[in-house]
């Protein structure tokens, strides 16, 4: 749905439903704290982002020009091709031995927490440093060249 | 609590990927390639949740941690650079780009 609908605002609406199956599967799997993590980043800010730059350059009336049919055919065939190695390489596995006793509060705040400000302490503090240079980067390409003058 | 099997995870997220892969293969409108490209993050994300409960290991789950501030980075960048493009060309078809080659 997401590939095949014409206006990109569909798109995204496709889209935000996905992100919240995929939060829902968290929920399933234990992990609280991503899930409130995934709602807020995924549904919170990046779709917004989408739908924001969407409704600024006014895409939402379908302007994409066809592709020729060979692109197209040329793409499904690349892609199917894709899954059927993934099928391949995943049949060959063998079924994971049964885990211990799943443990209920696998994915709550305090055992995220310790194993993140332990052990993954400097990525942490990476991603901190990333983040800055990626608002810093997308303030300076979203400036106009009127306010370049300005400055 | 593991009800579903994880190969049922392995399987979803093989598709989700491959559905994200035919995404940036198959359109031409670069905010959809975007959308597509996170589709495959998030497939990868799954698959490590998935893991990381079966194994009882909180690693998984702080790594799915870093990826999701890797592709809020990712996508805040690449929407400015979609919008400086927009203003430039007034378009967002990526085969505009090929005047980039010269």
């Amino acid at each position: 749905m997401v590939v095949v609908s014409k206006s990109p605002v569909h798109s995204v609406l496709y889209l935000i439903i996905t992100f919240f199956t995929i939060a829902g599967h968290y929920v399933l799997l234990n992990a609280e704290f991503l899930f409130i993590v995934h709602i807020i980043v995924y549904a919170g800010a990046i779709m917004v982002l989408f739908l924001y730059v969407i409704m600024m350059l006014n895409l939402n009336i379908e302007m994409e020009p066809h592709k020729s049919t060979m692109l197209k055919f040329a793409a499904t065939i690349c892609a199917g091709l894709l899954l059927i190695v993934l099928v391949g390489s995943l049949k060959g596995t063998e079924a994971l031995p049964a885990s211990a006793v799943a443990d209920p509060d696998l994915g709550s705040v305090q055992r995220l927490g310790k194993v993140m400000f332990d052990e993954f302490l400097l990525p942490f503090e990476i991603s901190s440093v990333l983040l800055l240079a990626a608002m810093v980067g997308a303030v300076m390409l979203g400036k106009s060249e009127k306010a370049n003058d300005i400055l | 609590m593991n009800a579903l099997p994880i190969d049922y995870y392995v399987w979803l997220s093989a598709t989700l990927f491959t559905i994200g892969v035919l995404g940036v293969l198959y359109r031409r409108n670069a905010i959809i390639i975007f959308m597509c490209i996170e589709l495959m993050l998030n497939a990868v994300n799954l698959l490590l949740v998935a893991f990381s409960a079966r194994l009882n290991d909180p690693s998984g789950q702080v790594f799915v941690f870093f990826i999701m501030a890797v592709a809020a980075a990712e996508v805040a960048v690449g929407l400015a650079i979609l919008v400086t493009m927009y203003r430039a060309t007034r378009s967002t078809d990526i085969n505009i780009l090929n005047r980039l080659k010269w």
